[in-house]
């Protein structure tokens, strides 16, 4: 049986794939061969009978409408719960390839941590001349509340998302930190849960390493920082802004799994020094909240005062130690683009540690001698604006035409400060089922880092699929799905 | 638990409870309009399912006059009538999507499997040779629901707050729904034990499910006091107010412990006040003004049960 899809884009795709298709690292077939990780699938690939894989689609399609995994989407009455596509071709890593991303990735969320507290503290970094203190004190994320404050274990960021693309066998880049409240995680552990119950037979044939072990580690992580003033057992809860928020059904999820209350801002409040929920024993006290709000909702005391998701008074029962927030409030700083170039640096500075993977090259506009290449390579780069974001105000060099470029160029040179640029980058593609049968589409990772008493990882993470033909866009608002991830024991 | 927990599964329980409850309702409307009667007592049968609703002034607003259909429509599948079979199962789902993180997998699942169906349906499922397969099919969702709970939930606070909505809301509704009837077990001069107070007394016990209970307990043809009885006083009788009252002290005795809070004493008091009571008394006292203090004696207990366990603010 002829492979369906030996021929990366045998259809005819948009520019970027006559342009640059050949570029693309394919993760399971490379000169012609099948990859060693994914040898076990492409023989039950081509084993499966005729129709199998769209009945196994509506199969996996039922189950997770049944269980209910979907996500809101604001705006339409009728369409306020939608599924993310789920895609049934697993991606798949040896444990090797896994356990340098492992190590890189722990280091990077370590080296972010030792960040904030530093610029939390006595900004070592800054007086060392290692960072510009503007791209501190001017940054919005910064937060002048919580200067001084020391969370429990020095950890700010307890659960950091790290976004990585990969480029070749061994080339892999971080494309960004998230250090707030990274999401995405459910899907993660039921995406796993649905292949296990579609296709039993690959997990008995194969080892793939479980991750459903996330949920204790979570639980382990944030009983390791309970505020000291906590004895015996911690009582941890899980903070939502409540049911119609996009994420709810992961923070049901995980409070579930977890088995610790999940809360809204409604059901607590503070009294003294401690934050009390209100249950139908009468108040019980909360040692470590996991919000899954944002900073700026988190305390309308403190933050913006019309905010009616959060807790009045939770920052000053921070402040003196009654309660851990995780992620605490202000880590938003280091995941911000201005620093992320400085993140190999902020590793070397903290850890002595060479960093173990890449930053994607990031060219700033304001160093001449950086300013110089990226006008003389403009066709080959991304260029952003610093303070943009999603995907506004951006030039993609090798879609654009020749006068949208030279248009650009003007705007670069009016206020060169204002700009960073980075190469095209060539996202690796995996076996994914689309209308047209299994073919190569580009993905991304983001697995999830836990920092505690230890730092940790799960073997996996979560896969982001662009499921349009030579789209390199991800995001499940712009017709993204999910895979599952696995990491294959050896 | 968090009092706003409780309060959700508490009416998690009732909304699933009070759809099953209109599915037998109508069910029962729709066999006394294929008996051969009057169309004033085919009407009364419709009317009787708003009135336990108490969606007469909905449906008079958008509808007008009482027909089958109509009432049918509106009490089923009308999304904007808060009180419909579509309403009731919305809001359950509602708060079981809320309550992910405290309900069973398998009862989410099975809640919100309901709730994709029913959104798929169409009128058809109204027509007359469907509508019998539609309240059968609410019923077994709720008894499915209820199944799945008893048989996956820890036997904790949660499944007693979703207990004690359950019993809340069934004494509610038989008694809303005998009051409703009312008029037809008094007794009256004229054709007793007819064959005219023999559809209406069945139907009433068919909407309870208590047709072939009472056959088995009274060997009897059907008599109005015996009806009543059955249905208020009868402790086996599972849907009688009675029965709802012995489970609700019970449940409240193992959730509260030593507490004693306010809510154990009044339904501890409505309690003996149906225990220790006789039907004849009942009907001395008059049926009408009995139910009606009695749907008012059990709106107390579910406010004082949220005052003492849901910290309502």
């Amino acid at each position: 049986m002829p492979l369906p899809f030996a021929q990366p884009f045998e259809s005819v795709g948009g520019k970027v794939d006559a342009m640059v298709g050949e570029q693309f690292f394919n993760e399971m077939y490379e000169d012609g061969g099948v990859r060693a990780p994914y040898s076990r699938l492409a023989e039950w690939i081509d084993a499966a009978p005729e129709g199998h894989f769209a009945r196994k689609q509506i199969e996996a399609e039922t189950m997770f409408r049944r269980i209910g995994i979907t996500f809101a989407v604001y705006g339409s009455e009728e369409t306020t719960e939608r599924l993310i596509p789920f895609d049934m071709m697993p991606r798949v890593f040896t444990e090797t390839e896994w356990r340098r991303l492992e190590r890189g990735i722990t280091q990077r969320a370590r080296a972010l941590n030792a960040f904030l507290w530093d610029i939390y503290h006595r900004r070592e970094i800054i007086r060392a001349g290692k960072l510009p203190g503007h791209l501190v004190w001017r940054n919005e994320a910064f937060e002048p509340a919580v200067v001084g404050i020391s969370p429990p274990r020095k950890v700010y960021s307890h659960v950091v998302g790290i976004d990585l693309v990969r480029t070749g066998p061994d080339e892999f880049f971080v494309l960004e930190d998230n250090c707030r409240t990274p999401s995405g995680v459910s899907y993660m552990l039921e995406n796993r849960e649905i292949m296990m119950r579609l296709y039993p037979e690959l997990f008995r044939e194969q080892r793939v390493l479980p991750v459903d072990d996330y949920p204790r580690a979570l639980r382990r992580t944030f009983a390791s920082v309970a505020p000291e003033k906590c004895d015996g057992a911690p009582t941890i809860a899980v903070l939502t802004p409540g049911a119609f928020n996009s994420a709810y059904y992961e923070h049901s999820f995980l409070a579930d799994q977890m088995g610790v209350e999940l809360v809204e801002g409604q059901d607590l409040f503070v009294d003294g020094d401690f934050v009390y929920m209100r249950t139908t024993r009468g108040p019980q006290r909360v040692d470590v909240i996991y919000r899954r709000i944002d900073d700026d909702f988190i305390d309308p005391l403190a933050f913006r005062a019309d905010s009616m998701l959060g807790v009045p008074g939770l920052l000053s029962v921070y402040r003196s130690g009654g309660v851990t927030v995780a992620n605490a409030m202000g880590t938003g700083v280091a995941d911000d683009k201005s620093i992320y170039p400085y993140v190999p640096e902020i590793i070397r500075f903290y850890l002595g540690e060479e960093p173990i993977l890449n930053n994607v090259q990031t060219y700033m506009l304001r160093d001449p001698e950086d300013r110089k290449y990226v006008l003389d390579h403009l066709p080959e780069l991304v260029v952003k604006e610093v303070h943009g974001s999603g995907g506004y105000g951006m030039l993609v060099g090798p879609t654009s035409t020749k006068a949208e470029i030279e248009e650009y160029r003007k705007r670069l040179l009016e206020e060169p400060s204002g700009f960073i640029a980075q190469p095209t980058l060539s996202l690796s593609t995996c076996p994914t089922y689309v209308d047209a049968g299994i073919a190569p589409r580009h993905v991304d990772l983001r697995p999830y880092v836990l920092s505690g008493e230890d730092v940790s990882v799960v073997p996996g993470g979560l896969t982001r699929v662009a499921l349009v033909e030579g789209s390199l866009v991800v995001n499940s608002s712009q017709g993204g799905g999910t895979k599952d991830t696995w990491v294959l024991k050896e | 638990m968090l009092g706003r927990v409780a309060d959700q599964l508490y009416w998690m329980a009732r909304y699933s409870e009070r759809a099953e409850n209109m599915a037998r309702i109508l069910d029962v409307a729709d066999r006394m309009s294929l008996t051969p009667q009057d169309d004033n007592t085919r009407i009364t049968a419709w009317y009787s399912a708003l009135e336990v609703a108490g969606a007469q002034e909905g449906y008079a607003e958008s509808h007008g006059e009482v027909s089958g259909s109509n009432v049918l429509h509106y009490m089923a599948l009308d999304q904007d009538n808060p009180s419909s079979i579509f309403s009731s199962i919305r809001a359950a789902r509602e708060n079981a999507r809320a309550l992910r993180g405290t309900i069973t997998t398998e009862m989410f699942e099975a809640i919100n499997a309901t709730w994709l169906e029913l959104r798929a349906m169409d009128e058809m499922v109204l027509s007359a040779a469907g509508r019998r397969v539609f309240f059968d099919w609410v019923k077994e969702r709720a008894h499915l629901f209820r199944g799945v709970a008893e048989g996956t939930m820890l036997r904790d606070e949660a499944m007693m707050f979703m207990d004690i909505g359950l019993d809340i809301e069934r004494a509610d509704s038989t008694a809303r729904l005998l009051d409703s009837k009312y008029h037809i077990l008094l007794p009256s001069a004229e054709d007793v034990g007819g064959a005219l107070d023999y559809y209406q007394w069945g139907a009433l016990l068919r909407s309870l499910s208590a047709f072939r209970a009472y056959h088995k307990i009274y060997r009897d043809r059907v008599s109005a006091i015996r009806v009543a009885e059955l249905i208020i006083l009868n402790a086996e009788m599972p849907r009688s107010l009675r029965c709802c009252y012995d489970r609700l002290v019970d449940t409240l005795e193992i959730l509260c412990g030593d507490d004693a809070p306010e809510c154990q004493r009044l339904t501890g008091r409505l309690h003996a006040w149906l225990r220790f009571r006789r039907i004849d008394e009942i009907f001395e006292q008059g049926l009408h003004e009995f139910l009606t203090d009695f749907i008012e004696g059990n709106a107390d207990v579910g406010q004082q049960i949220a005052r003492d366990f849901m910290m309502v603010r």
